[in-house]
């Protein structure tokens, strides 16, 4: 068929620029992850603590990263990161900085992952019953040592249902960035389209590749869930 | 004998406050507020600084049309997607496998593929395919391009709460069923008046949700030349180069988010009042 040649390697076709694109799509979904989730996890302990200061600071970042669009998000940070760092630099030379669409959309996701993620980690620590941090301090152990040894291993298995929801959400995402002119898979498939005039055949490949992108990480996090609630299982 | 007492123990006046102790919470909680506080003067002193009456007449107006246009697209959507999402469910929770497995292939695509690319399937597909269209008789409709979005957000909203409902209707014990058969109440009255109005109350909160992630996802919106909210904000930016505009959208953005939030949990205590224990 026709259309089929259109995705073939090299100058011919588009395959390739489709694959560098979902590369960079799965690249920058896997380098926001560890930035949201540390960053989460900091948020949520921060909710966590008796210190009021803390509390309602943590409280305006997830109200605030919760509420905005990830569109804005992602604006503010490009446009806004471009001229308050231009600003910046111009206190010492007057050399021109071009903010990076990879670390621009990286920060944006990782704020609005963390924003979400803090929320997943909060209800987990819920599921943590306060008397095991009570008998921690009781064996002499330290609030950092109770924090590494007894919460945190408990909060990977009571949070990763809802961390793979927000993984989902994340790749989703990422297609943002094709507007802020990041070759990712959405831009590759727009610039696809803007030279073949074949709409509906190229959204559908970029869609099926989300689709399958999607389907390969719920089964994987399927695994991992699985694994980390072997403790769970019950012995007939 | 209180003579004694009181000849004993003199009134004391309260121990002097101790100043609590820093710590890294506290360290880290009144760093932090610092942070915001400074951005929230930023924010202000950039407000203030770059207060031009012009531009605020005329591109204030647009900003509020613009929010009229995200707001009908939001409310017509979820309507339409609510529409749409009841006959889905029930195709869902069916035992005849093609209906169940076309409405699960229809909620896996819809919820497994970006927003903005289906947008970008149905407006330039649509644009690919005059011809056909206008054999259809249709092409009045999706000539506009806010006939396009609205059609995306509605499908796309209908396959999340198509999943909405049947979570909730799956809550419902199979009993409450089953108690309707044996009274002989009809399977279409025992949906409606017994099963349905609490799935409902079950769904309210995840409904919730979804109208927020609406509100937000119709940001995208902007992309294919709609001036909703967002896209009268990127064309207030591109004339004026002044960044105020986003933190004007964003403001406005997160107000109608905190607000939607706020009332529907409102909303959902005085619905489930009836509920509390």
């Amino acid at each position: 068929m026709d259309l089929i040649s259109q995705l073939a390697w090299g100058a011919t076709g588009w395959g390739d620029e489709l694959a560098y694109g979902t590369l960079l799509t799965i690249q920058l979904a896997l380098a926001t992850l560890p930035f949201g989730l540390a960053l989460g996890l900091l948020i949520a302990l921060a909710q966590r603590s008796n210190e009021k200061s803390l509390v309602s600071a943590a409280n305006i970042y997830t109200t605030i990263f919760r509420g905005l669009p990830e569109l804005l998000t992602l604006f503010i940070v490009y446009y806004g990161g471009q001229i308050a760092l231009q600003k910046l630099i111009n206190l010492f030379t007057d050399t021109y900085v071009e903010v990076n669409a990879f670390v621009a959309g990286m920060i944006a996701l990782g704020l609005v992952f963390s924003a979400f993620s803090s929320e997943v980690f909060a209800s987990a620590f819920k599921g943590i019953p306060a008397g095991q941090g009570e008998a921690a301090q009781a064996l002499g152990m330290t609030r950092w040592q109770a924090l590494r040894l007894v919460t945190l291993p408990q909060l990977v298995r009571l949070s990763i249902g809802g961390l793979s929801n927000l993984w989902l959400i994340l790749l989703k995402e990422t297609s943002l960035v094709s507007i802020i002119a990041l070759n990712d898979l959405l831009r590759n498939t727009n610039l696809a389209v803007g030279s073949t005039k074949q709409p509906l055949f190229f959204y559908s490949v970029a869609l099926l590749i989300y689709l399958a992108l999607s389907l390969i990480s719920s089964r994987g996090l399927g695994a991992i869930e699985a694994y980390a609630k072997r403790g769970e299982k019950r012995v007939a | 004998m209180s003579d004694t007492a009181a000849r004993y123990i003199e009134a004391q006046s309260p121990p002097p406050e101790t100043m609590r102790k820093w710590n890294v919470a506290r360290f880290a909680g009144w760093g932090f507020c610092t942070v915001w506080i400074l951005l929230v003067c930023g924010l202000l002193w950039s407000l203030y600084n770059s207060f031009d009456p012009e531009i605020l007449t005329r591109y204030l107006p647009k900003l509020f049309e613009g929010l009229v246009v995200t707001t009908q697209l939001v409310v017509f959507a979820i309507v339409f997607g609510g529409l749409l999402a009841i006959p889905l469910a029930l195709a869902r929770m069916s035992s005849n496998s093609i209906l169940n497995g076309l409405s699960f292939c229809y909620v896996y695509f819809f919820r497994g593929t970006p927003l903005l690319g289906q947008m970008f399937l149905i407006y330039y597909g649509a644009g690919a395919m005059v011809e056909h269209l206008e054999a259809a008789g249709v092409w009045w409709f999706f000539r506009e391009a806010y006939n396009c979005v609205l059609l995306t957000f509605t499908l796309n909203t209908a396959a999340y709460q198509a999943e909405i409902y049947k979570t909730a209707i799956e809550s419902i014990p199979r009993g409450q069923r089953e108690a309707a058969e044996t009274l002989g109440l009809k399977p279409g009255i025992t949906f409606w008046k017994i099963i349905f109005p609490q799935a409902m109350i079950t769904a309210l909160r995840p409904l919730g949700n979804e109208i927020i992630l609406m509100v937000k996802g119709s940001a995208v919106a902007s992309v294919v030349t709609v001036f909703d909210l967002m896209g009268a904000t990127k064309l207030a930016f591109s004339r004026t180069y002044d960044f105020n505009v986003y933190l004007w959208a964003a403001i406005i953005y997160l107000s109608i988010v905190e607000t939607l939030r706020r009332g529907w949990v409102r909303i959902e205590t005085r619905l489930t009042r009836h509920l509390v224990r």
